[in-house]
């Protein structure tokens, strides 16, 4: 019996008095490209985080390839990985160096031409021993997605995926996404807020807004529901409204 | 291509990151070699004016010297710890860690292991230097030499991983800790005197730290060619008391800032 790759039920996360998510639902297939939308301090790196098992919940239950993630999270981690530009890799490593440790922590066999294939595939074979501290951010995005694909995970969490880019550096990132989740057939879960990115990429949104998942469906499914022309629209419909709701 | 990782290339890996960093600098390297080496330089004169002025020091030469080489090894020890442990909050890599199969144990593990590859670059260096220098070889106490330095490797790492476990709390805001922590055991280690001369307070406080012990045992052996078996067992005893309290409030410090969020937050 096949598992769907998350299923999450009444996921709840509480520091001190704030609540940051509120008991979202949540299942994503396998091969599927989901999106967590929404503005800052909405729950969506909260909810990555515990998903990743970074975090724990206050509440709620997290599956991953049908394992509880609270208690077998190491069977599950070695399938899995992330990136997120705000979360660096030391800066005093070269590339190389930082993918060496990375793919012995995933007990990847045959490393090095593992680093070159990725390298090659990443564009990043130039500057493989140059220190990660001297990349620009656009390298820096590349080196860390490398990092994230070293296992083959079958489930890739990307928190931002294009932050702090310039656009074409943006696009060639999306189309890296893209081809290489057609090639493996991995699912994808990705946080942000920006909008042609999740048109672009997910099959699947999630609006978050407080903490909580306030719309679903495709891109088109919640234009069309909002009576928009586009993602972002619908996001300043519903950001607005919270604005709105607390004023 | 499909992983298989295991326990000890985990510990590998990280040990491998550890070693790059050092390697990658060469002034970090000379710093391990460097404070004990002053140190010992520092001592061996005194020593050399107190073996003529001090019939104490008269009766065993070098026992300065060799209490501040033993002092080194607990030093860079708890520094060996730490200092690894810092360079994941100094470069916000605990997300990174985390989300790999990497287990807080084996991490621990490594942190221990480079802590004993410092040691040896830092001491070891500075032991050799004295015996042209000063004509002194703490080699000389002979076998029981290698029980003083396990002995007091684990003391550093014991306190290493209390002050990992308070850099996990409370982030590099107790960074100060990690160089200053040990200085507070130095009074009551008698390190340079013996625990007697202590007020009876402090000689309570000397008799629970495994250091005192070991410093009072390498004086029995250079001044009465004794090795105190009591010592040995007590400070044996401690350490092991010690060293899993401090794995003990890593692995609670562990938890908490899983529920706080702090291993993607803890950084500069």
């Amino acid at each position: 019996m096949s598992h769907p790759v998350i299923l999450i039920r009444g996921l709840k996360k509480c520091f001190d008095r704030v609540t940051a998510v509120d008991g979202i639902d949540f299942v994503q297939e396998p091969g599927t490209i989901a999106g967590l939308l929404g503005g800052n301090g909405a729950g969506k790196t909260t909810t990555l985080a515990m998903l990743l098992g970074l975090l724990v919940p206050s509440e709620g239950q997290i599956r991953i390839f049908g394992e509880d993630m609270l208690t077998h999270r190491y069977r599950v981690l070695p399938r899995m990985n992330f990136s997120s530009p705000y979360v660096d890799l030391p800066h005093r490593l070269t590339v190389r160096q930082n993918l060496t440790v990375y793919g012995m922590l995933y007990g990847i066999e045959r490393l090095p031409s593992r680093i070159e294939a990725l390298a090659e595939d990443l564009q990043i074979s130039g500057f493989l021993d140059r220190l990660t501290g001297t990349l620009s951010a656009g390298q820096k995005t590349r080196v860390a997605l490398a990092k994230a694909l070293l296992n083959e995970p079958e489930l890739l969490l990307l928190d931002e995926p294009t932050a702090s880019l310039d656009p074409d550096t943006g696009d060639w990132i999306r189309q890296y996404l893209h081809t290489w989740q057609q090639r493996s057939h991995a699912a994808i879960l990705l946080a942000s807020h920006n909008m042609g990115e999740v048109e672009r990429l997910c099959s699947e949104v999630l609006m978050m807004r407080a903490g909580r998942i306030v719309d679903r469906g495709t891109p088109h499914a919640l234009i069309d529901r909002y009576g928009r022309r586009t993602l972002e629209e619908v996001f300043l419909d519903i950001a607005r409204a919270d604005r709105a709701r607390i004023a | 291509m499909r992983a298989s990782g295991s326990s000890p290339r985990r510990v590998r890996a990280m040990l491998t990151r550890y070693l790059y960093l050092l390697r990658s600098s060469w002034p970090r390297a000379l710093e391990l070699v460097y404070w004990p080496t002053i140190q010992m330089v520092l001592w061996g004169f005194t020593s050399q004016f107190l073996m003529t002025n001090s019939s104490w020091v008269a009766r065993a030469g070098g026992v300065l010297l060799a209490a501040v080489l033993l002092w080194d090894v607990m030093f860079r020890s708890q520094l060996g710890v730490s200092l690894s442990f810092l360079e994941e909050l100094w470069s916000r890599n605990l997300g990174h860690l985390f989300v790999s199969p990497l287990r807080p144990y084996e991490w621990v593990l490594a942190l221990l292991a480079m802590s004993l590859v410092r040691v040896v670059i830092g001491v070891v260096p500075a032991a050799l230097l004295a015996i042209p220098l000063y004509h002194y070889s703490i080699f000389t106490l002979g076998l029981p030499l290698l029980p003083f330095f396990v002995l007091l490797l684990i003391m550093g790492w014991a306190l290493g991983l209390m002050i990992a476990a308070l850099l996990l709390r409370h982030g590099l805001g107790a960074e100060s800790m990690a160089w200053l922590a040990v200085f507070l055991l130095a009074p009551a280690s008698a390190i340079y005197y013996p625990v007697a001369v202590l007020p009876g307070w402090l000689q309570y406080i000397a008799w629970s730290l495994p250091s005192a012990h070991v410093f009072e045992g390498m004086r029995a052996v250079m001044f009465d060619h004794l090795f105190r078996l009591d010592h040995f067992l007590a400070a044996l005893g401690l350490d092991f008391l010690y060293v899993g309290l401090g794995a003990l409030l890593f692995l609670l410090a562990f938890r908490q800032a899983r529920e706080r969020g702090a291993l993607l937050q803890t950084g500069e």
